[in-house]
């Protein structure tokens, strides 16, 4: 089961294509932490008899780093999400997550979705303190909750139907019922595409600054390479047919600057979205032959 | 004051605006009609040389011989073995019903196995069963039990495998994904989010509970709303034949208004937001 897994063998043209820092995943461990948090070793995965949709995907994650996996739409980059959280099982190859394998679904790594999906016939409280109540810990929440609502800001309505709140309120709602059962890592899929340009925005900014301040490790899943910028220390490109990692690249912003006004952040979205179109281009190149001869 | 006048056109007749008492108003004017409907009947009856033996069933003499059956604590007596029957009946149709239909509601071949028998085993009259089901049960009062969770059983299986099937299947993976276990799963996501189907189910079951019943007490037991019946005509008192009829007509849409009450405070869909 075990691979050797080296990023730098994965992306060779990267390196002569882009002035990114491509870098290796040895080459980034600090003395003090020799192992990385999360350990990607070898993900290949593909639905029933059909065609690649993951292959051999290496990558680890620091503690208290937030990385972004940025993709085409039908990359990979959801079900590799899927896999981490452990709602799947690839095919081939392991996810260590602190020092326990990924076996199945746990709230030491939680996920959070598109949609809210909160159970509507529960209160804001009921549906935060979901994950402590599977874990027996009920006693914990009337401490819990309070904390997480506070934290994303909705102290005030706790006793509400969930019904009652807005797109934005929602999502708030469904990180914190994430962050309440204090997660080591959280998982995070698209989670603001739903939402109107103002209210991901900052909601965007939130979720950093809150993932920060809890030294909370993030995993974000994106097409959207502002998204990254905005949010990610690090960034994953994927090929899409099978997804592939196809580069590795730090976001290296300062706090202040993860603004759209600002120079550095225009600097570093153009780089990305730079990487991006080769990738995409990379792809295209090598997977879709037929498809661009039929299409002259 | 004028509003009266420029109120939008309506497309038929209309009654003056009654606020709350709209709903009591209309069902009175109901009531008040089919009142009218039964005592012209009565009247026709008593007019006709063929059937004018029968004019007890007419409003005047049904109500006394109703008042008296309450005052005497009879309309009691006769209802309570019915009402259990029924209750007990329904219950055992829960037991059955809701587990089955949520297994067939979650896997999907089970579905495709048990549809066909299901559907023709429910277009059979649950009084076939009748001489099987006095074979079966050494009491009336078992037979006529098994009778009504033949009738109820249906609705209840069918309404909860249509709820499950509806369940959002993100809810399913938001609770995996926060640790539930499949206990956990049926307690918090999948009993909540049908539990109004299921109420449905049952309000259906209770409806044909309480049809098959009547039928179910001629036979054999000494007790219930279908023997008071089936007694009434056999000692020709139609007057109390008619108020019996008036106490199932009673009885079963209290029932039903209690289910349509709970369907209403479990209901989580938000038809209106504040």
């Amino acid at each position: 089961m075990r691979q050797t897994c080296s990023i730098a063998k994965a992306t060779p043209p990267m390196n002569a294509l882009s002035p990114a820092p491509v870098t290796t995943p040895q080459s980034r461990a600090t003395p003090a932490e020799a192992r990385p948090f999360v350990r990607v070793d070898g993900i290949s995965h593909r639905y029933g008899r059909g065609a690649p949709v993951l292959e051999d995907i290496c990558f680890n994650v620091r503690r208290g780093e937030v990385l972004a996996l940025i993709g085409r739409s039908g990359c990979g980059k959801s079900t590799l999400l899927h896999l981490l959280a452990g709602l799947s099982t690839p095919g081939a190859g392991q996810v260590h997550i602190g020092d326990r394998p990924v076996t199945g679904p746990s709230n030491r790594w939680v996920m959070m979705f598109q949609s809210p999906s909160l159970f509507p016939w529960m209160t804001v409280f009921q549906n935060v303190e979901l994950g402590l109540r599977f874990d027996g810990r009920r006693t914990q929440a009337k401490h819990r909750v309070p904390q997480v609502l506070e934290l994303v800001d909705l102290s005030a309505f706790g006793d509400r139907n969930v019904q009652d709140l807005s797109g934005g309120q929602q999502q708030r709602v469904a990180l914190a019922r994430s962050l309440a059962p204090e997660p080591d890592i959280l998982l995070l899929d698209e989670p603001f595409s739903a939402l109107d340009a103002f209210t991901r925005r900052s909601l965007q900014g939130e979720v950093r600054r809150i993932a920060k301040s809890l030294g909370l490790t993030l995993i974000l899943v994106t097409h959207d390479v502002g998204e990254a910028a905005l949010m990610a220390d690090r960034a994953v490109l994927l090929t899409s047919g099978p997804g592939r990692v196809a580069a590795d690249t730090d976001i290296a912003l300062d706090d202040d600057d993860r603004s759209e006004a600002t120079r550095a952040f225009r600097a570093e979205t153009a780089r990305l979205s730079q990487l991006y179109a080769e990738v995409a281009g990379m792809s295209a190149a090598t997977d879709t032959p037929r498809q661009k001869g039929s299409a002259r | 004051m004028s509003d009266a006048a420029i109120s939008p056109a309506a497309s038929g007749p209309r009654l003056p605006n009654l606020g709350r008492l709209a709903g009591l108003v209309h069902a009175a004017i109901g009531m008040s009609l089919l009142y009218l409907v039964w005592w012209i009947g009565g009247r026709l009856v008593a007019a006709s040389p063929d059937m004018f033996a029968f004019a007890d069933f007419a409003p005047g003499p049904a109500l006394s011989a109703l008042w008296n059956m309450v005052q005497s604590g009879e309309a009691w007596a006769m209802t309570w073995p019915s009402l259990y029957r029924v209750g007990a009946g329904l219950l055992a149709a829960i037991v059955i019903g809701v587990p089955l239909g949520i297994a067939i509601g979650r896997v999907a071949v089970l579905r495709q196995i048990t549809n066909v028998p299901f559907q023709f085993l429910r277009m059979i009259s649950p009084l076939s069963w009748m001489p099987i089901a006095v074979m079966a049960y050494d009491t009336w009062d078992g037979a006529i039990i098994f009778l009504i969770t033949v009738a109820a059983v249906w609705p209840v299986v069918f309404a909860t495998a249509a709820g499950v099937r509806r369940i959002d299947p993100a809810w399913l993976k938001v609770a995996r994904n926060l640790g539930a276990k499949p206990f956990h799963l049926l307690t918090t996501v999948i009993l909540p989010a049908i539990a109004v189907d299921i109420l449905t189910g049952i309000r259906l079951a209770l409806g044909v509970a309480w049809i098959v019943l009547v039928p179910a007490e001629y036979l054999g037991v000494t007790s219930g709303l279908g023997y008071a019946i089936n007694d009434a005509r056999d000692t020709l008192d139609y007057a109390r034949l008619a108020a019996t009829v008036v106490i199932i007509g009673v009885i079963g849409f209290g029932l039903d208004f209690l289910c349509q009450q709970a369907v209403q405070r479990l209901n989580w869909v938000r038809t209106d937001t504040p």
